[in-house]
């Protein structure tokens, strides 16, 4: 451990805590000085966020206590399962996501719960003058009087922070702050970070991106597997370091090996879904899919991808064009035809779209497949079976979990991936469609799913990557397009590409530019 | 022909008076759903309050006693549907259902236990229409808003007072966001159970008074499936209402006015159309009129969805 220059303000002593038979936390310790931006690293599962819930009293622990600063810099107990008293205590916290009512202004957001509940009337006033000396002085700006739903997800966290701010905290709890930020919208959050942290505010920071780790932090602590796996100065350590420290070996990036393409095992071919929104809108795209590439689709969100995703899926019906796969002209646009005929999904949202959160794992595992006559008899589960399945997806993959019974949403983003990418590669699908595969994962689980996509394409099967990460797109793809206003780029081999000239595509910038 | 039903007072003096009992409902039902949880024990709730304020007055409490008895029973019975549907987070839909069934079943039996051999429902003093000075000799709005009887003028009064605390004041803040995202109201330290178990004992409060409304100013008596439905109404005119007091007001009486208007379109064409048509119109054009203006009304976003703390 390192000399800590900085006064405690929080220390935490001992935390435990196990859900079911997973132990998210085990014994540990952590001191968080005054001032101090101290970085919470950790793969998913590591216990990150059950440890600062604890923290913030939406759990209470096991065993172990937490001890914060009061005004007098006097470490006092905090009562355990009670987030009023970590309120009061100084302790402010930004879920990853976030706590806000979608209906309400950004100032009932703030000002919800910091008067007595029977005053009869709300201090609007007071609590804007406030809000303004706070705005102007972190210059996270708000429009106060705008419902939630208007505002964007930057100006949601700058609600969330405000939040924290308002209620005097001294200690700013922020989890994955920029897992939804645009690489501006970053910039600015740590540079307001530096501003509060000079004037005396204590900064957690949990976060798997090991540059900005690098880049904002004082401290890190490593969490693995529930454990503190170390803690170091900032300044004395390297991104390697650190991955290792977190991932517990070291991580190769994902060798990738040049190959010749095959046959086409996908072609549009003037493809246009209509709508009147732009993410869900097609206009004239053609792509050809060959058997052993990945094609990155390069892009920022919102431009078609979902509606191409769900094109390649069966979900919608072109208007105009064709769409042949393994060459063959397809005319049913059913998503359980396109699973059957060879095409493996990893949808864009986990939670939602790719998983049934109160299923178990290993129904998930075989969600797509129940038809086949391995899982099922004469219209029966063979339930034997589907558990032995499952059990060999767990072990193939790496998938932690308390078990195949365990309810798939008790999973970490990562491990429900890995659950996704064992029942869409279950059946060698000649075609693989990726969407976001690695959104929200942290290290460990990127190189996993990068491998299991390299592995697919080794194999023989075409990959369609979708992703809005320049760098995963030039780690992975053979070939690249850029989807932009509903309108597919012609595809460039990625060999030699230039980061500025594909940036400028995604912007919409005119096409010989690259 | 219609229009002369629609231009006198009379009728919509009559529309009020069978409106008051639904703002009361429908109040009711917007206090808990703003909060998230639907209430469909709604129409045992007002059962209750009908026996139970009525029977405090037969039994020698006067009117208002009454009527606050009657609020206290179905707070009672309020209270019991949130530790199913808060405490233990179980189905609204069903928790809802079944209080209905046990609170209707528990006032017949109650009735029955206490007067056994009774064939004709014995009678109270109900509540009389007023007689304020100046205001009840009003042109108009005299007989149709304040010769009323006190209850149905508590019952505007109610839908100001909602509609302020849901504006202004802190609590209401706190009322309407443990209905969109109790997570948030958590967070900034409030408890969403206590929030939640009080809206939904106060919204069976003026569920209860709603359902004395009947027995102790409508009629003077209680008699057997006497609510005939009225709760479940005030379900669909909630939403009618997209969740706004004042908006409540006007659908229960929109729906009042549909009532009045079928009783005198009867007297006038009742020989020629069976009378059930008739009878079913007000339900009708309500499905209607929920089926236009309901599709861009947003219900609470965290309606019908338990919390339980420290849950993953």
């Amino acid at each position: 451990m390192t000399a800590n220059p900085h006064t405690p303000v929080l220390e935490l002593r001992g935390i435990s805590k196990r859900f079911g038979a997973l132990q998210a936390n085990d014994d540990i310790d952590l001191v968080l000085g005054r001032g101090e931006v101290l970085a919470l690293l950790g793969e998913n599962g590591a216990g990150k966020t059950t440890l600062m819930n604890i923290l913030f009293g939406h759990y209470a622990a096991d065993s172990g206590s937490v001890w914060v600063a009061d005004r007098a810099g006097v470490l006092q107990p905090l009562p355990s399962a009670n987030p009023a008293a970590a309120l009061q205590a100084g302790i402010g916290m930004v879920h990853q996501h976030f706590a806000l009512a979608d209906k309400l202004s950004a100032l009932e957001n703030i000002t919800l719960g910091t008067e007595s509940l029977w005053r009869l009337s709300r201090g609007d006033r007071s609590a804007r003058t406030k809000l303004d000396g706070l705005m102007r002085r972190s210059g996270l700006l708000v429009d106060l009087d705008s419902p939630i739903s208007r505002l964007s997800v930057g100006e949601r966290q700058r609600v969330e922070i405000l939040k924290a701010l308002y209620r005097d905290a001294r200690i700013l709890v922020l989890d994955e702050p920029t897992a939804v930020l645009t690489p501006q919208e970053s910039a600015s959050l740590f540079e307001t970070l530096r501003a509060l942290t000079a004037d005396g505010l204590s900064v957690i920071l949990i976060s798997h991106k090991l540059d900005e780790i690098l880049a904002a932090s004082d401290r890190v602590a490593v969490l693995r597997h529930g454990r503190k796996a170390g803690e170091v100065s900032t300044r004395e350590s390297t991104k390697a370091a650190l991955a290792q420290m977190m991932v517990g070996r070291s991580v190769p990036s994902p060798a990738r090996t040049p190959r010749e393409p095959g046959a086409p095992v996908l072609e549009l071919v003037g493809v246009s879904v209509e709508s009147p929104t732009v993410r869900r809108r097609l206009d004239d795209v053609s792509l050809q899919v060959r058997s052993g590439e990945i094609v990155g689709i390069a892009g920022v969100s919102g431009n078609g991808q979902s509606a191409l995703a769900d094109l390649l899926s069966g979900l919608l019906t072109p208007k105009h064009g064709s769409l042949l796969l393994g060459q063959k002209p397809i005319t049913r646009f059913d998503p359980g035809l396109f699973v059957q005929s060879g095409i493996g999904r990893v949808p864009e949202d986990r939670h939602h779209e790719g998983a049934v959160g109160a299923m178990t794992v290993a129904e998930n595992t075989v969600l797509e497949n129940l038809s086949e006559p391995r899982f099922q008899r004469w219209g029966f589960l063979r339930k034997a079976r589907i558990d032995a399945h499952a059990r060999n997806a767990i072990h193939d993959f790496d998938i932690r979990c308390p078990g195949p019974h365990a309810p798939i949403r008790q999973l970490s983003g990562g491990n429900m991936q890995k659950v996704i990418l064992a029942r869409a590669l279950d059946r060698e699908p000649q075609l693989v469609l990726a969407n976001q595969p690695t959104r929200g994962l942290d290290v460990g689980a990127v190189a996993d799913v990068h491998r299991r996509l390299i592995a697919a394409r080794d194999r023989g099967a075409g990959v369609v990557l979708v992703s809005e990460d320049l760098d995963e797109i030039l780690a992975l793809a053979d070939r690249v397009t850029v989807i932009f206003r509903a309108r597919l780029s012609e595809a460039m081999p990625a060999e030699g590409l230039d980061r500025q000239a594909l940036g400028l595509l995604m912007a919409g910038q005119a096409r010989e530019a690259a | 022909m219609i229009l002369d039903i629609l231009l006198t007072v009379s009728f919509w003096a009559a529309a009020i008076r069978i409106a008051t009992p639904l703002i009361f409902g429908v109040l009711g039902a917007l206090v808990c759903e703003k909060a998230g949880v639907l209430n469909l024990g709604i129409e045992g709730i007002m059962t209750v309050g009908a026996m139970a304020g009525w029977l405090a007055v037969y039994s020698g409490c006067d009117l208002w006693t009454g009527v606050l008895i009657a609020a206290l029973s179905g707070a009672a019975f309020g209270l019991l549907l949130s530790f199913f549907t808060v405490t233990l987070g179980l189905s609204q839909h069903v928790s809802g259902l079944g209080l209905t069934l046990l609170a209707t079943s528990g006032a017949y039996f109650t009735y029955r236990v206490i007067l056994p051999n009774q064939s004709t429902p014995p009678r109270i003093t109900p509540f009389q229409p007023l007689d304020i000075p100046v205001l009840s000799d009003l042109p108009v709005i005299g007989p149709i808003l304040f010769s009323q009887t006190a209850l149905t003028l508590l019952a505007f009064v109610l839908v100001g007072l909602l509609t302020w605390i849901y504006a202004r004041t802190p609590l209401g803040l706190a009322l309407k966001a443990v209905g969109e995202n109790p997570a948030a109201v958590e967070a900034q330290g409030l408890s969403v159970a206590w929030l939640r178990t009080g809206a939904v004992v106060a919204g069976s409060a003026l569920m209860a008074i709603g359902g004395a409304f009947l027995t102790m100013s409508a009629f003077d008596a209680f008699f057997f499936e006497m609510v005939a439905g009225r709760g479940w109404i005030c379900i669909a005119l909630t939403v009618f209402a997209s969740w706004q007091p004042g908006k409540a007001l006007l659908a229960a009486i929109l729906f009042g006015a549909f009532d009045a208007f079928q009783v005198r379109l009867q007297q006038v064409a009742g020989g020629v159309v069976p009378g059930q048509v008739f009878l079913m119109l007000p339900y009708l054009l309500s499905i209607l009129a929920l089926v236009i203006w309901s599709r861009q009304a947003s219900a609470p976003k965290a309606l019908m969805m338990p919390y339980l703390r420290g849950q993953r």
